[in-house]
């Protein structure tokens, strides 16, 4: 009896929601193919190779290390992303560029403080052009204090820019704002362009290799990446759920006319969700530098639809939808590359973010805003 | 009255043809003057060149914004997938018109005549217009404007893969060229052929002053493009004025409402898409592919925003806006700077990077600075656009012309109900 109206349920679903089992399918044969991958089993019908081949336990275990650490400086970016996107209700496509603008401040105070002493011309410490390779072991403090000047420079950078453009345009609708933003990101990659030039800079590169389980190994900078992010989303979490900042915050994302009638100052709670936006935003740009070792006046903008597919995936608004969809990114962005070859895995990033928008629109953990 | 309701009301004066010959007048003359001062016995030469190029380049905008006009002024699809149909569009000309016998090193086409494959770009691009609209139709503006986005650089990342540089398909050898882009007939010859042939008499005078044949044949193809510009201007405009352009406008002022009176407001949307994507699709190859050849960089998403840049300043909504306001964007804030750049002089104490400029600040001399930034205004240009965009969005949201904004309704309903014959109280 079970059985049958279980039957019955699938069959209703998959008339339902053929797109959503499209996706249960594809998934189970990814998941299917992968284990028989590990055990290095080929199958093959009618002369292909439908399922199997052949991958090291080693090398899956460092692809997924790779799309954490990348995934998890994208969740942090993406919270702030996430933020304005349910408070301010507008696509901020200013918000790689504040990641840029973070992590170029941050590490501009990190040579200065590395290269003090070291007689090194300061017009070249500033440019970060000394060549000087800077890493969490071997240079703790300054990487450290650049870390807090990321955080703190970019809270500046966002509090001015939303006093020059957005403030006097509280009251425009969401896509006057999303045109707005466009503006700003302009503006402010240019102006890191116009100060730093258009070229790649290495600053940054792993001092000490750390191995785990004798197959996984991490730089000490990969480490910082990872250690630093996770106590920043749980510092977020504290914060949202046991301050009134956060209910006021929770309570505006849901309906900000009721939330200024209840005698909320809706006002400083947007100016709040900027300064924790910002800050996160430029902590993560300052973390990827130092998890890839360059630095580019536009390296936020090419990774802002990244940004966008995380806080998308997980549901805009949602905080934890961000993290959690940050790092679902970041691990489709690098396993895709068992089964694509290497050009064509960010694609496969934005298709998810495609597929995730069309099949379910308010994301994986969508339905709450900014919990 | 501030500074842009006076010019506003005085471009209101004037017929659009008007205006727009005006405003290309001005531009031109303003190309003249720069040449005349910077380029010496050269003048003719650099004139032609400057003038030359940024027609081209007003071209190609003007009509990416016509066709983003149509999406968005007229119907309200925010579509910021651009750079993603211009790829289809010229990747597929380009497929279509390469020789079957390459150069070493490059990739084989089909060889088919030019005009064939500008068609077959067009189809190609409204038919991938068509099924990304289909989905997405659902989608509230934002989410449509992300999953455009993420959909051009799923195109752009596809034509750049290598595994599709080269490949056979029943037995012809063709490809994208991977990253490394694809060489095609090159529209640009078919303005060298027609200053060389037809127009042989009108191009020995012009070299007679000095002007260089390749030049020539580039001022040649700007006009080619104005005279496209033209032809979708008159195709657009019959489109926008006719009932299925009411049907347009009603979807973007109130979509319920234009259902609820019976007409299927996604079909008319696919339509729209289609043909907006089989127009910039055509952009794609005639200004992104005019020299005969194209590689994925040139399809990043930047230029889906320049695009609409100057649609904004124009004015959404209209279509003689966004003519002007591709001219404005494309000859005023990304040609000219550059180019007065370029050609102010700036001696040898310009510093190379801005910590020395700012340095000397200190000693009381301002002039490192001011070299630095003239010499990096090609990169400053690009914080001025941004600069007018943000202060069009806040003080002038319906850019110059956008104001122009034509109701849905085809009778005027500005008119007072008194006018009407109703009771004043009513």
């Amino acid at each position: 009896m079970g059985l049958v109206a279980n039957a019955g349920d699938s069959r209703a679903a998959v008339v339902d929601r053929p797109g959503a089992v499209a996706v249960a399918a594809v998934l189970g044969y990814l998941v299917l193919d992968l284990v028989v991958k590990l055990s290095g089993i080929s199958v093959f019908f009618l002369g292909m190779q439908v399922l199997g081949g052949s991958l090291e336990l080693g090398s899956l275990l460092s692809m997924v290390i790779d799309g954490l650490l990348v995934g998890l400086a994208v969740g942090l970016a993406g919270i702030g992303l996430s933020m304005t996107y349910s408070i301010l209700d507008f696509a901020n496509f200013a918000h790689g560029d504040t990641v840029t603008a973070g992590a170029f401040l941050g590490w501009v105070a990190a040579y200065i403080a590395a290269g003090l002493g070291t007689g090194a011309p300061i017009a070249e410490l500033f440019m970060l052009n000394s060549g000087r390779q800077l890493s969490t072991v071997s240079t703790f403090v300054p990487v450290l204090l650049g870390l807090v000047v990321a955080g703190v420079g970019s809270v500046g950078v966002t509090l001015l820019v939303d006093r020059l453009t957005y403030r006097p345009m509280r009251a425009a609708g969401n896509i006057s704002l999303l045109i707005a933003s466009i503006g700003v990101a302009l503006a402010m990659r240019y102006l890191i362009a116009f100060v730093f030039g258009t070229q790649t800079s290495g600053v940054a590169s792993g001092g000490l290799r750390i191995t785990f389980f004798g197959t996984v190994s991490m730089t000490d900078n990969e480490v910082t990446l990872l250690v630093v992010s996770l106590l920043l989303m749980l510092a977020v979490h504290l914060l949202l759920q046991r301050t009134k900042l956060g209910k006021a915050m929770r309570a505006m994302a849901d309906n900000e006319d009721l939330a200024r009638v209840t005698g909320i100052p809706t006002e400083r709670v947007i100016r709040l969700t900027w300064i924790l936006g910002g800050g996160l935003a430029g902590v993560g740009g300052y973390l990827l530098v130092l998890e890839s070792g360059t630095i580019s006046f536009n390296f936020g903008w090419i990774l802002l639809l990244l940004i966008f597919a995380a806080v998308i995936v997980g549901g805009i608004g949602s905080i934890y939808g961000a993290m959690a969809g940050g790092v679902l990114i970041g691990l489709v962005d690098s396993l895709a590359l068992i089964w694509l070859p290497s050009g064509l895995t960010r694609a496969a990033a934005f298709l998810v973010l495609i597929v995730v928008l069309l099949l379910r629109p308010s994301g994986i953990f969508g339905g709450v805003t900014t919990a | 009255m501030s500074v842009a309701e006076s010019v506003r009301d005085r471009l209101d004066a004037l017929p659009d043809i008007g205006l727009v010959a005006g405003f290309m007048g001005a531009i031109w003359a303003i190309m003249l003057v720069l040449a005349l001062s910077v380029g010496g016995a050269e003048w003719a030469n650099l004139a032609a060149g400057f003038i030359g190029s940024v027609t081209v380049l007003i071209g190609g905008y003007a009509i990416l914004a016509l066709a983003l006009n149509l999406q968005w002024g007229y119907t309200g699809l925010f579509n910021i997938g651009i750079a993603g149909f211009m790829a289809v569009g010229a990747y597929t000309t380009a497929i279509l018109t390469a020789p079957t016998d390459p150069a070493a090193g490059a990739v084989a086409g089909l060889g088919l005549p030019l005009w064939v494959g500008l068609l077959g770009g067009m189809l190609a691009a409204a038919v991938i217009g068509g099924l990304a609209a289909l989905p997405a139709l659902r989608l509230k503006a934002d989410y449509l404007a992300i999953v455009t986005v993420a959909f051009s650089e799923v195109i752009r990342l596809t034509v750049n893969w290598s595994g599709l540089a080269e490949f056979s398909l029943f037995g012809r050898t063709l490809g994208t060229g991977g990253a490394t882009g694809i060489s095609f007939e090159s529209a640009n010859d078919v303005a060298g052929s027609l200053v060389n042939g037809v127009g042989a008499p009108v191009a020995a005078a012009f070299q007679g002053v000095g002007v260089s044949a390749p030049n020539l044949a580039n001022l040649t193809y700007g006009l080619m493009l104005m005279a496209v510009v033209g032809a979708s201007y008159w195709v657009f405009a019959r489109l926008t004025n006719s009932p299925f352009g009411r049907v347009l406008k009603a979807i973007r002022e109130d979509e319920t409402v234009t259902q609820s009176l019976g007409k299927d407001t996604r079909v008319f949307k696919i339509k729209t898409f289609m043909i907006g994507c089989a127009l910039m699709g055509l952009a794609g190859v005639l200004f992104r592919g005019q020299a005969g050849y194209i590689s994925p960089s040139q399809f990043r998403p930047t230029i889906t925003f320049y695009v609409f840049a100057a649609l904004i300043i124009g004015g959404s909504g209209s279509n003689t806006g966004s003519i002007l306001g591709a001219a404005t964007f494309s000859g005023l804030l990304f040609y000219l700077p550059a180019r007065i750049g370029e050609n102010v002089p700036l001696g040898t104490r310009a510093p190379s990077n801005i910590v020395e400029a700012v340095a000397a600040l200190g000693s009381l001399d301002p002039f490192p600075l001011v070299a630095y930034t003239v010499g990096n205004v090609s990169t400053l240009r690009f914080v001025l656009i941004g600069v007018v965009l943000i202060y069009i969005i806040q003080n002038q949201p319906d850019g110059l012309l956008g104001h122009r904004n034509e109701p849905a309704a085809s009778v005027d309903l500005d008119r007072s109900r008194a006018d009407l014959g109703g009771e004043s109280d009513e």
